[in-house]
């Protein structure tokens, strides 16, 4: 491995933060590596990316007047045609726009519900491992008690209280969904706490914030990643649930808005397929890349199932 | 949460020291954990009682702005209201706590009783999830362990592709495309079943020709809720079996003499179903979405469709109800999860 | 059978056992000839790696499903590996039988241990009266000093030992003359260890079963079995009575090997001690010569080239050494090579 790292010497490392640097570079070239040649990952890899390219592309494609209802210039409800690819809604709007507009809000809000997720998830969840006394316990049924709370009847409920916009939707998918990631985090906790240095690392005075961040939080992470990318493929799922009930921003047209519109407006009733079905199809794309390269990670972080047997 | 990576959180923790007090209480074993598990439930209803309670009373904004919102309500329901929520905190959760579902309070919307509104459309419901998760868990179960046994050959790839697609789905996506393609029809496929409801209005749903009316408006709804419900357990069933496979008492079994399908079917997936039927119980969650979404599509007269009426309103002694009463189902299938878990794995009894 | 003397109860013919691996093809066993008498006993000893558990795997055919073997595995004179699928259940068990370790996992949790016990009964004999089977499997049980009332616990009720005892127990059910005893004992206690070999040992003596037992400690071989053979690296290095292999090996590996090993009351042990440096070679990167050279104390130049066979240094005792150790003050004349 070379080093391009001007002062960096790779002969003979001067510190240990510099090895470090290089250890971790090294692995995730590794990680890189292995992902490679994982044909699941890799599809999942390529068709997130033309999604991410489609929806920073977006106002190219399709300048923001095309999305605009008073500004449609197409016939309301019809098929696709050489002008609207994928037909028009109740509008007139292309459907191709909406749904090229409607990426960007997909993976906005998926993507940030889930580090608000992950961030909540992985701090409750290495603490309430870590502290073993009523801490722990407190917070370990804590998430327990809210696992139990059935995610849509309290997001609904939320949202309502809230009101309707995709900041509230993030919020309500990101305090709803982080027990999952923290009973994960608490067991790898439980299991990484039972190590021995951690013992030697307290006998030489490390107080508890530094064990939690340089000890426990570094070891956690890869299966924490891992397991991100699932949750946000959930978290587009729910956020497409939640627009679909009309929890959304009504403006802002997400794939699950999308066919909240063609519901309402009777899409189905006349048979309009072109209105209910790419939109549809866009967001078990995207799911579905997530939870290859979800699974793709979690192989590689954890191969339990490697080779015949 | 991934399929993948729950099979081991699905397992409950079998007993602790804290049993030690109970043990001298003369009790078997199998009873203190029936015990624990139900007084643990009791403790998480009581909490979410009392969050259903406070959540709108201490979100921002006018409470009898939130209960009015988008409604011609009378002056008598709202000087009622103010009244009630101009007495002391206690008192209304007093008042809260011995009528939970609200029977007084009528629903803004439907203007009857919540209680009773609940009361026409909780069968319904149960119908629609019911079926759909029996199809669901024993065709999934089906899917999941032909596919572990296999793994690799040519049932596994596409069984696991179809139920990956399938579990990336929106449930009610899938409902609105098989209602276009097989209720109102398309070029090339028939429109035979009804676009909505439980009933062809006129018929007598007690007579044998309402049975099977019935039963003909159900395809199209319980096919699209199993389809969604059977890729989780196909997965997880999958999952749990290669795990399983790896043991060594099934080496055991073979040099015993035994056939290859007998030691799948008595000793492989006996071990590897628990995590599946646990789930099927906890998942009771994503039972609860999938009804809401696909009740409303279906416009299927459940307690699906009423909380998403109830949501347009928007209504909320409604949805305080129905949040109620999903949070206490979900209670109860985890307890009911739990005693299963103690019938099938004399481990956890111990 | 019709014969006047019985044949061998177990014999391997040149049997080499591969291993499909993802980056290439892994050969775990080499060529590997023994031969058991009927009613005899024979250890097999090396460490983990020397294919010792591959190569009994094959006795019922049991070997994963990617490994290739060739050779001839017999079985009372039967070929095993060749056998239809309907001969080889019939005779598994029925004909030989192996004792799991009886770590956890060698039971199924689910099952009540005298079900498990019952189980190859009822497969061999459908027609088996329950009252009958039930009495067996008591009988069993109270062979291997269980009580037969346990016959209704879970395995996670049972200690360790008794967990062995009852994989002992399921392993005669159904009347062998074989049995195939793969580390019985490595997972338990020093005393418990002990319990359990006696009960093994007293009852194939008492039922003249012919057993092979394995094991990487060649001190209990050299107490339980008449024969011994050592295996590295998927060949057998040495093969003589058990005794002689264990006290006077002609080999050096098997002299590091049984050198390894404290015997119990043995006070000179502590003062010499020879423990074996290095690792044993990963099955796949076995080159020319000698495969133990690498680690061999006494090694000379040439052990490194050529190959080595085995080859008889006394009556009876055979060894894969170009110099092997011959103690001078026992009998020991070199035979043909």
């Amino acid at each position: 491995m070379t080093m391009t790292r001007p002062g960096f010497d790779p002969v003979s490392p001067t510190s240990a933060r510099q090895v470090t640097r290089a250890r971790r570079r090294a692995s995730r070239a590794r990680t890189w590596r292995a992902f490679r040649s994982h044909r699941g990952g890799m599809l999942g890899l390529v068709v997130l990316v033309v999604f991410i390219a489609l929806a920073l592309l977006a106002p190219v494609l399709f300048p923001p007047s095309t999305i605009s209802v008073t500004q449609a210039t197409g016939e309301p409800m019809s098929p696709p045609t050489a002008g609207f690819p994928l037909g028009t809604d109740e509008s007139g709007r292309s459907i191709l726009a909406l749904i090229v507009w409607g990426a960007r809000i997909s993976l906005v809000v998926g993507l940030s519900a889930t580090v608000m997720s992950m961030l909540i998830g992985t701090v409750i969840g290495i603490m309430s491992g870590y502290f073993r006394g009523g801490l722990g316990l407190l917070l370990n049924r804590f998430t327990d008690w809210f696992l139990v709370i059935p995610f849509l009847p309290l997001a609904i409920v939320l949202a309502t209280v809230l009101g309707a916009s995709l900041i509230n939707i993030i919020v309500v998918i990101g305090i709803t969904s982080w027990p999952g990631t923290a009973r994960l985090v608490r067991s790898q906790t439980l299991s990484i706490g039972a190590r021995p240095y951690l013992e030697r690392a307290r006998a030489l005075g490390a107080g508890d914030a530094h064990l939690m961040r340089r000890h426990i939080l570094p070891n956690v992470m890869p299966l924490v990643l891992a397991n991100t990318t699932l949750m946000v493929a959930l978290a587009i799922l729910s956020e497409t649930t939640l627009s679909f009930l009309g929890l959304g921003n009504p403006l802002a047209p997400s794939w699950g808005s999308i066919l909240d519109g063609a519901f309402t407006s009777g899409a189905m009733t006349v048979g309009a397929w072109w209105y209910v079905l790419p939109p549809g199809l866009c967001v078990v794309a995207v799911v579905l890349a997530f939870t290859l390269i979800g699974r793709a990670l979690e192989d590689i972080v954890d191969p339990r199932q490697q080779g015949g047997r | 949460m991934g399929p993948t990576a729950d099979t081991a959180a699905a397992r409950p923790t079998p007993a602790t020291a804290e049993d030690a007090t109970t043990r001298s209480a003369g009790m078997s074993p199998g009873a203190r954990y029936a015990l624990r598990s139900i007084s643990s439930g009791l403790v998480t209803l009581a909490f979410v009682v009392v969050f259903n309670f406070f959540l709108f009373r201490m979100l921002p904004g006018d409470p009898i702005g939130l209960y009015t919102r988008g409604r011609n309500v009378a002056p008598e329901q709202i000087a009622k209201l103010r009244a009630e929520l101009d007495k002391p905190i206690l008192e209304q959760f007093l008042t809260y706590i011995s009528n939970p579902f609200a029977s007084t309070i009528n629903s803004a919307r439907f203007n009857r009783p919540v209680w009773e509104l609940i009361g026409d459309r909780i069968g319904a419901t149960l119908l629609l999830v019911g079926t759909a998760i029996l199809l669901a868990s024993v065709i999934g179960t089906l899917i999941g362990i032909r596919a572990a046994w296999k793994r690799g050959e040519r049932f596994d790839s596409v069984s696991s592709a179809i139920t990956l697609t399938l579990y990336a789905m929106p449930e009610f996506w899938l409902g609105m495309i098989l209602l276009i393609m097989f209720g109102v029809g398309t070029a090339i496929t028939p429109g035979i079943f009804p676009i909505g409801g439980i009933i062809t209005p006129g018929v007598d749903p007690a007579s044998l020709e309402g049975v099977l009316n019935v039963a003909w408006h159900m395809v199209l709804p319980v096919t699209t809720l199993a389809a969604v419900y059977l890729a989780e357990y196909a997965l997880v069933m999958r999952a749990s079996l290669i795990d399983e496979m790896g043991q060594d008492y099934l080496t055991v079994a073979r040099a015993k003499g035994l056939k290859d399908k007998v030691v799948r079917r008595h000793h492989a997936v006996p071990n590897a179903i628990l995590p599946t039927v646990t789930l099927i119980f906890m998942n009771l969650g994503f039972v609860i979405s999938g009804a809401i979404t696909v009740e409303t599509v279906f416009s299927w007269p459940g307690l699906g469709l009423l909380t998403y009426d109830a949501l347009r309103g928007p209504d909320i002694a409604l949805l305080q109800a129905t949040f109620l009463l999903f949070s206490i189902g979900v209670i109860v299938a985890n307890i009911i999860a739990d005693l299963m878990y103690a019938v099938l794995d004399p481990r956890v009894r111990a | 059978m019709a014969t006047d003397a019985p044949g061998p109860a177990l014999e391997f013919r040149d049997v080499h056992i591969t291993y499909r691996g993802r980056d290439g093809d892994v050969p775990a066993v080499r060529g590997v000839d023994l031969t058991v008498a009927a009613g005899s006993s024979l250890g097999i000893a090396g460490e983990s790696g020397s294919g010792k558990s591959t190569l009994i795997s094959t006795v019922l055919r049991l070997q994963p499903k990617s490994a290739t073997v060739t050779g001839q595995v017999l079985v009372d004179g039967e070929d095993v590996l060749g056998m239809s699928f309907k001969r080889l259940r019939a005779l598994r068990w029925a004909q030989a039988s192996i004792v799991f370790q009886g770590a956890l996992h060698g039971l199924n949790p689910l099952q009540r241990i005298g079900e498990q016990i019952a189980e190859p009964i009822t497969v061999h004999d459908p027609k088996a009266a329950r009252g009958d089977v039930d009495r067996r499997v008591g009988e069993l049980l109270e062979q291997v000093g269980l009580p037969a009332a346990r016959a209704r616990a879970y395995p996670h009720q049972l200690s360790g030992g008794q967990r062995q005892r009852v994989m002992i127990a399921m392993a005669l059910a159904c009347r062998p003359r074989l049995i195939v005893a793969d580390e019985p004992t490595t997972a338990l206690d020093v005393m418990v260890q002990a319990q359990v070999l006696k009960v093994l040992t007293d009852l194939v003596d008492e039922l003249d079963l012919t057993l092979v037992l394995i094991s990487h400690d060649l001190s209990v071989l050299a107490d339980v079995c008449q024969r011994a053979a050592v295996m590295y690296a998927g060949r057998v290095v040495e093969s003589g009575p058990a005794a002689d292999v264990f006290e006077r090996s002609a080999h050096p590996y098997s002299r590091a090997l049984a050198g390894a090993f404290p015997r119990i009351g043995d006070a000179s042990f502590r003062y010499a001690p020879s423990g074996l440096p290095g690792d044993p070679p990963f099955p796949g990167d076995v080159g020319q010569g000698c495969s133990f050279a690498p680690r061999c104390p006494v090694a000379r130049e040439d052990c490194a080239t050529g190959t080595l066979e085995l080859a008889a240094v006394a009556e009876g005792r055979m060894a894969a050494c170009r110099y092997p150790l011959v103690d001078d003050r026992a009998d020991a004349h070199r035979g043909d090579r």
